[in-house]
């Protein structure tokens, strides 16, 4: 299908980094079903690096492959830098995706800021509110 | 497409019969006169052009003066909406009866009036889809200038008890219009003893040709022009006919008159065994009435997963499939049909359309319901929503 690009079509087919942290350090869940997108990110940091990603998502080709592109965009990498990912880095690697499909990328982005919160809450690490979105107000479809 | 393309998109479109093809080839280069030219070339044209529209009327018990071609189901709806609504403004009648669950082309046409000043009631559907006569005879208004019910409904298959609302339509004096897109080929068309006044119909959805359709009006319902010109379609539809089109329509619909039973017959097997194949699927449910549904309209949802993501791995299996899923319409709620009879956002989001053509063979029907199940199966691996229904974290909807 010429919908998406072969990397989206590549990352939803093959996706990598599939499953679930049992003893995560900081897990993030965006979306929600009513609006046909969840993503569930669960992050293993050592020494401020993200030693091991996983996801799970419930949504289209382009969720699942979103999901996949940035889990591998921060596996191994530092917090900080996982922190600065963004939608646009995302959709990006994934050589880009239609213009209805972008909130996607914004859910990757979410779920992975969320997963990093959760693991700042966990650990009592001080940390900037204010570069957490709300995401219990998804704004992608107007609905809680 | 893959080498070997199960194709159960036939609601969406269908493939060309070699008749309807053979059908139009003489119109490109041999009988290519404008009919509305005096010269023979042009009379020949004419000659065919009227040939088709007397095969046409035949197929569904109307006369050739009741037929105006268009270039499909839409335009056949909006000019019959339209008109419906023209002349009952005459009369100082503004309100349109019509049902949740129709095509945008209806739906849309009726916001359309609505912002003029229209008042429109849409009646709504059991879990099973069908609206029942008595709504319809219970929401005509003494200002009901229209009822517009679809024939079958292009998602969930349901068949509408047709001839039944013609009948409350008729006692009450109201015009009934039925958007028969799905239906004609498919199901029996008499719209003298189904009490039709107007019914619009597409070539392409009963392998004919792509951008031609026609509407049918009752001798005495005035039409209102969609498309202004020339006086072509005795001056209420302008454009040089497409001749090649029309001739492949005419000869699908009468192949596919002719096969009605035959087809019907082959599709319902098939159906009712993809049917019984998907049922075994855990948590999955058939959307639309196990039995009054188009022979060859399965529509399933299934728990957990989103549909688009579905149709993408079936399409790379081979088989082509439709969703009523957000995702796949660009929008961002799931279909209206599915939420008309019941569907919670959740689950029609894992919706999935098959729809047969009495080509398919019951091998085809094997690959398909072992395809849907290993694909139902991975998607729900990696969907958190799954995961949180299967540890009783949140309520499964579906058995």
């Amino acid at each position: 299908m010429a919908l998406y690009s072969e990397k989206v079509m590549d990352h939803f087919k093959n996706p990598r980094n599939v499953g679930v942290i049992e003893d995560a350090d900081g897990v993030g869940e965006v979306g929600n079903a009513k609006c046909g997108d969840i993503m569930k990110i669960y992050l293993k940091i050592e020494n401020d690096i993200i030693a091991d990603v996983k996801f799970e998502t419930f949504g289209c080709g382009s969720a699942i492959a979103s999901s996949s592109m940035a889990t591998e965009l921060i596996k191994g990498k530092p917090v900080s830098e996982a922190m600065a990912l963004t939608n646009k880095a995302v959709a990006e690697a994934l050589d880009g995706l239609p213009a209805y499909k972008m909130h996607c990328s914004v859910l990757a982005e979410e779920a992975i800021k969320k997963a990093l919160q959760d693991y700042y809450e966990k650990n009592g690490i001080e940390y900037d509110h204010s570069l957490f979105p709300d995401c219990e107000h998804c704004a992608h479809c107007g609905d809680a | 497409m893959n080498k070997r393309t199960i194709y159960l998109d036939n609601a969406a479109t269908t493939k060309m019969s070699r008749t309807a093809i053979d059908a139009m080839t003489p119109y490109f280069d041999t009988v290519y006169g404008n009919p509305s030219s005096l010269h023979s070339a042009g009379q020949a044209a004419a000659e065919a052009l009227a040939d088709a529209r007397e095969r046409v009327a035949r197929c569904i018990g109307a006369a050739p003066g009741e037929i105006t071609f268009t270039s499909g189901g839409s335009e056949a709806d909006n000019q019959a909406i339209l008109s419906a609504a023209r002349n009952g403004e005459k009369k100082g009648k503004r309100h349109i009866v019509s049902t949740a669950i129709e095509h945008h082309a209806v739906l849309h046409t009726l916001q359309k009036l609505e912002k003029e000043g229209f008042s429109v009631t849409l009646l709504g559907v059991g879990e099973n889809g069908v609206v029942r006569p008595e709504q319809v005879k219970e929401a005509i208004r003494e200002d009901t200038c229209l009822v517009t019910v679809m024939y079958a409904n292009n998602e969930i298959g349901t068949i509408q008890p047709i001839a039944e609302i013609g009948a409350v339509c008729r006692a009450a004096g109201v015009p009934f219009h039925t958007d028969a897109v799905q239906a004609a080929g498919h199901l029996p068309v008499d719209a003298a003893a189904q009490n039709i006044d107007m019914l619009s119909v597409s070539a392409h959805k009963f392998h004919g040709p792509k951008g031609i359709g026609f509407l049918y009006a009752k001798k005495g319902i005035r039409l209102w022009n969609v498309i202004e010109g020339g006086a072509q379609e005795r001056g209420k539809r302008a454009g040089t006919e497409n001749i090649p089109a029309v001739m492949g329509m005419a000869a699908a619909l009468e192949e596919a008159c002719g096969r009605l039973e035959e087809n019907a017959r082959k599709m319902t097997a098939l159906r009712g065994k993809l049917i019984a194949g998907l049922s075994a699927i855990p948590h999955s449910v058939l959307n639309g009435d196990a039995v009054d549904r188009l022979p060859g309209n399965v529509n399933f949802c299934f728990e957990g997963i989103e549909g688009e993501s579905l149709l993408l791995l079936l399409d790379d299996r081979g088989i082509c499939a439709s969703s009523g899923s957000a995702c796949t319409s660009g929008s961002l709620d799931p279909s209206h049909v599915l939420l008309a009879i019941g569907r919670p956002h959740e689950i029609a989001h894992g919706s999935l359309r098959l729809s047969l053509s009495e080509e398919n063979t019951e091998e085809e029907i094997d690959c398909t319901i072992r395809a849907v199940a290993e694909v139902v199966e991975y998607l729900r691996g990696m969907s958190p929503v799954w995961r949180d229904l299967v540890s009783g974290k949140k309520e499964f909807i579906t058995k």
